[in-house]
């Protein structure tokens, strides 16, 4: 694997899926329609907390047009006593967020489902059914949901022997803190918060579901995971795996919030009582209201430093909403914190709070930003302590190779130290600064992730090659698996045709998520190429009559090897793929495994704010990511991701959070006043590539697109503290916030 | 499931009696950037929709014989942008008009639509109040003029009459000496809406103001004419004690509410800062003309 001889691997090739979305051809869920289809809708709770006493459908029943109405006695229950594990959810609580059971936990929880003739219909329909509510007091913060007379969201759940909202928790140690704090010259310890976000996906979830009278299935829905549909869909209603086909719609973004499911469940229901294809799709306010933001958090970060840097302890002690049913990242939290660091003695601890806010879903290295911002704070406020530049200090106590994590790994080789060495060199971390303006860094990691992947790849008659693989693409995969069949064959990438299979045409994939698609997604493929170029050496061995061990792969051809080198012309694949069936037969081979060997991933932000002092307003005028990507196999797409992932964090550290009227009712469920930073918001997200292969990986490929949204928020933090002098520890830096602090201080002079 | 009726008339007098015979019910649709997400929202339910667009005098834009502009209420952002006079003459009215939206907006809203849909955020409306603009409605009983600043009577109220709908906003001629400008705070930098907005007009003879008017938006229920920082900006050369003088008479003149947009404290300290930078570019203006 030398970088430099590669043709394909690290070549800007064109998207395979560019042309259809340009032109608008490219097919999401909603796009979907079947003869005969109807519509589904969901009502939705009023109330933030309330016991559902009874639900009366008949009215709606008896509306002309209406074909189905189901609600949660339809869905299998899973009790809440055993749990029944599916990749990071659970079906205790998926069946109950797709559907309020006992109780509706948030404002917006579905309580009822209707499928009807139109969609005016089925809407009319749900204001015909009757829910009785005991509305019961809600908890939508934390310190709400921690308070001695919070009310209980659930009576099942248990801390410590009483009843309680924390679900759970996650804890890690090593060494022995309170001995490291003891050593330290320097302490510092801060309170922290986040505040929950969005996704903020294009596409709000939709799905098309046809059951028909045998129970075959068909499911075309947006989603992270096509087979994480059949088995969820399969798990809440009964039926068999074997007969649900789930087929993958292109995706208008995820992020991981669409590593669950909302509609397919009851489409699927209603398809099956209606006997006509349902068609589901959610407003931008059902998105907001009821799909998955990651968790809002509060957090105690404590870290011990002597004067020459070195860290002697540090702990962070973690509270995530998890939303109406257990199941923040709290590992995320917990595990990434201190991840960067080489530390003698740690403790991180997190809870798991349940809350009246919808359940949340995976979102981008799911609690790491949460984990790393209060930590990468308190490091800027320590390098500031002890007179140390805030990257020296990082660089001071860098995990490398062979560094012992807090949270259990000990590392491989690893750009942890390549991150911050370039960023110190980096142009950017030296430029001037204009007035009102500050310069922040700020580190961060993610696990990334390996698991089950299959692939197939086929030779057509005419010699080109068709990959299959099972995985949605959110981040480019179809590409970079293009880049990476057109090296290992030799042949031009355009000869390449990579598609994502469904449910009934390639094995099982996990779903996309973790940083693992290209990295585990890759390994199958190159698995199955490499016995295709077998076959294809095989082939020639047989009309040359020679050893197929004395034949050679190379330029796309076959060639003879050893003694017979020069002997016979190259045989090229498009030769070999039209004699394929007097040699042997059609040319194809699939891979199949539970793949391992996915090593984290490392990255540092440099980023440069201007504030308005007479306003507030903080401005990203300058950015830079600098991340180890282990290879970069198509770079547009690897700087797609880091640029995004910042952008996100951007959005994340300065204006979006859910705002919540007394009622426990999102008060800005949309993108008009929930403020995702727009294109004029950013400046150029300038990126900073650093390949250090992952020996692991037969190409090097490391996952990329989530540790840049990790590092980004304390970047932005600290950097508004260069630039006024005010170090905030909650966030978002919206424009009240900072001019309310300029004041405070103000008047304090 | 209401049956809408939706009618196109080419004449005024048609729009009106269909209009006025809707008893309540009808909507005037002009660029309907309001109306139709106001309709999807489940907000208003019209049982009539008069799409005024056909019309030739609520549509066109007119330079009158002394200087001045009729400007049609339902001329989109893209097309008043593109009339190089007016462009010219009212640079803050336009700024506050372009900033609605995106571009495919400004292809379809107009500033009747922005003033009568009656929000005090309205981005048009402040630099139309500071200009001096003057309405013009027809109705059953015929035409009146409304100076723009009263027509807005509180979030999506209006002072138009049953039936009435608005025809034409006129804006005086300009003279050497005048300028105008529009800001507005947002936490973004575009695609939201005015947490604040103020429009400045001046006049400026010998570096001395001899005329102003200020609009403020979004900080009371309706849009305001400013008149005590206009008066603290008259007969000064915009001195920085005559600007904190105009920005405390705006932050006086706040009446905000606590909302998802922005806080009481915010709003009324951030109007005062929005003065002064908007008199200062209006002021910079005047030296153009």
């Amino acid at each position: 694997m030398s970088g430099s001889d590669n043709k394909w691997i690290g070549e800007n090739t064109i998207r395979p899926d560019g042309a259809d979305k340009v032109t608008g051809r490219a097919a999401f869920a909603a796009d979907t329609s079947m003869p005969g289809m109807i519509w589904g809708k969901v009502l939705r709770s009023p109330h933030a907390h309330a016991v559902i006493k009874g639900i009366d459908t008949s009215k709606a029943e008896a509306l002309p047009g209406v074909k189905a109405v189901m609600t949660a006695a339809d869905i299998v229950d899973f009790p809440t006593d055993t749990p029944v594990a599916l990749g990071i959810q659970d079906m205790r609580w998926m069946c109950r967020n797709v559907m309020a059971r006992e109780k509706a936990l948030f404002h917006g929880h579905p309580v009822a489902a209707v499928a009807a003739m139109t969609e005016a219909i089925a809407a009319e329909a749900c204001k015909l059914i009757e829910v009785d509510y005991e509305v019961l007091p809600h908890a939508i913060e934390i310190d709400d949901a921690l308070a001695p007379d919070a009310p209980i969201l659930h009576d099942f759940i248990e801390f410590e022997g009483k009843p309680s909202n924390i679900a759970g928790t996650i804890e890690h140690t090593k060494g022995d803190v309170e001995a490291g704090f003891a050593e330290a010259d320097v302490v510092i310890e801060r309170d922290f918060t986040t505040r929950p976000v969005h996704q903020g996906y294009i596409e709000p979830h939709a799905c098309l579901v046809s059951v028909a009278s045998d129970n075959k299935t068909t499911i075309w829905s947006s989603s992270q995971g096509q087979f994480m549909v059949r088995a969820m869909v399969g798990l809440l209603t009964g039926l068999t795996q074997s007969d649900i086909r789930a087929i993958p719609a292109e995706i208008g973004g995820g992020f991981g919030g669409k590593t669950i499911v909302y509609l397919e469940p009851l489409a699927t229901i209603l398809s099956k009582k209606s006997g006509r294809p349902v068609k589901m799709t959610m407003t931008r306010e059902e998105v907001m209201r009821a799909s998955g933001p990651t968790s809002g958090s509060k957090s105690t970060i404590k870290i011990g430093v002597k004067k020459d840097g070195t860290i002697t302890a540090a702990e962070g002690i973690y509270w995530l909403q998890a939303g109406g049913l257990p199941g923040a990242p709290v590992r995320g939290a917990v595990g990434c914190a201190l991840a960067p660091y080489d530390i003698a003695n740690g403790h991180t601890l997190g809870y798991d709070v349940v809350c009246n806010r919808s359940k949340v879903a995976a979102y981008r290295a799911p609690g790491a930003p949460i984990g790393a911002f209060g930590v990468e704070c308190v490091i800027d406020e320590l390098a500031e302590a002890i007179g140390m530049d805030p990257l020296d200090l990082r660089l001071k106590n860098a995990a490398r190779e062979g560094t012992q994590a807090v949270h259990g790994p000990t590392y491989p080789v690893m750009g942890y130290v390549e991150s911050l060495t370039s960023a110190k060199a980096h142009e950017h971390y030296n430029a001037p600064l204009g007035p009102n303006q500050g310069r922040g860094v700020a580190s961060g990691f993610w696990f990334n992730a390996g698991g089950e992947s299959s692939a197939q790849v086929n030779i057509t008659e005419d010699g080109n090659v068709v990959v299959t693989t099972g995985h949605p693409d959110i981040g480019g995969s179809r590409a970079g698996i293009a880049n990476i069949c057109a090296e290992l064959l030799g042949i031009d990438y355009k000869r390449i045709s990579v598609l994502i299979g469904d449910t009934a045409t390639i094995g099982f994939s996990n779903l996309t998520g973790g940083s693992r698609v290209l990295f585990a997604s890759s390994m199958v493929v190159t698995e199955s190429t490499k016995n295709i170029i077998r076959t294809l050496c095989e082939l020639a061995a047989k009309i040359w009559d020679i050893d197929p061990d004395a034949v050679e792969w190379e330029d796309g051809a076959a060639r003879p090897a050893g003694a017979n080198a020069g002997q016979f012309d190259p045989l090229t694949l498009a030769e070999l793929a039209a004699r394929a069936n007097e040699t042997g037969g059609p040319i194809g081979a699939g891979a199949q495994v539970n793949t391992t060997g996915a090593e984290g991933g490392f990255g540092t932000h440099i980023c440069d704010v201007e504030v308005d002092p007479e306003l507030g307003i903080a401005r990203v005028i300058r950015y830079t990511v600098l991340q180890d990507v282990g290879r970069a196999v198509h770079p547009a797409y690897v700087e797609g991701q880091m640029q995004g992932g910042a952008a996100q964090a951007i959005g994340w550290a300065l204006n979006e959070e859910y705002l919540y009227d007394k009622d426990g009712k999102v008060d800005n469920p949309g993108f008009l006043d929930y403020r995702m930073p727009v294109a004029s918001d950013l400046p150029m997200l300038d990126t900073h590539i650093i390949e250090i292969p992952n020996p692991k990986h037969p190409q090097g490929v490391r996952g990329v697109g989530e540790v840049p949204l990790v590092p980004g928020l304390s970047a932005v933090r600290n950097a508004v503290y260069n630039a006024i002098g005010i170090r905030f520890n909650d966030l978002p830096l919206s424009p009240p916030r900072i001019l309310a602090a300029l004041d405070v201080r103000e008047a304090a002079e | 499931m209401t049956d809408i009726q939706y009618l196109a008339p080419t004449s005024l007098d048609e729009a009106i009696s269909a209009y006025a015979g809707a008893n309540g019910t009808g909507r005037i649709l002009a660029g309907g950037t309001d109306l139709l997400v106001q309709m999807q929202a489940g907000m208003v339910a019209p049982g009539l929709i008069v799409d005024i667009k056909n019309i030739a005098e609520v549509t066109g834009i007119e330079e009158t014989a002394e200087g001045g502009f009729i400007v049609g209420a339902a001329v989109s952002g893209a097309a008043l942008e593109k009339h190089a006079g007016f462009a010219e003459a009212w640079p803050g009215v336009l700024e506050g008009l372009n900033l609605i939206g995106s571009t495919q907006i400004q292809g379809r809203a107009s500033l009747g639509g922005n003033l009568c849909n009656g929000s005090p955020a309205a981005d048009s409306v402040p630099a139309m109040v500071a200009a001096g603009a003057i309405l013009t409605v027809q109705g059953p009983d015929g035409r009146r003029e409304i100076a723009v600043e009263d027509v807005p009577t509180g979030p999506g109220k209006t002072s138009l009459k049953p039936g009435e709908i608005a025809v034409s906003f006129a804006f005086p001629a300009r003279a050497v000496g005048q300028g105008d400008a529009y800001l507005r705070m947002i936490p973004r930098t575009e695609m939201d809406i005015a947490v604040v907005g103020v429009g400045v007009n001046l006049t400026l003879e010998g570096g001395v103001c001899t005329a102003a008017r200020v609009g403020l938006g979004a900080v009371a229920p309706t849009v305001l004419l400013v008149e005590d920082a206009a008066k603290a900006l008259i007969g000064t050369k915009l001195e920085d004690s005559a600007l904190e003088a105009a920005a405390a008479a705006c932050s006086a003149a706040c009446n905000p509410i606590d909302d998802k947009r922005g806080t009481i404290a915010y709003r009324t300290q951030v109007a005062g800062v929005l003065l002064k930078r908007t008199a200062g570019i209006a002021a910079e203006r005047t030296l153009r003309t």
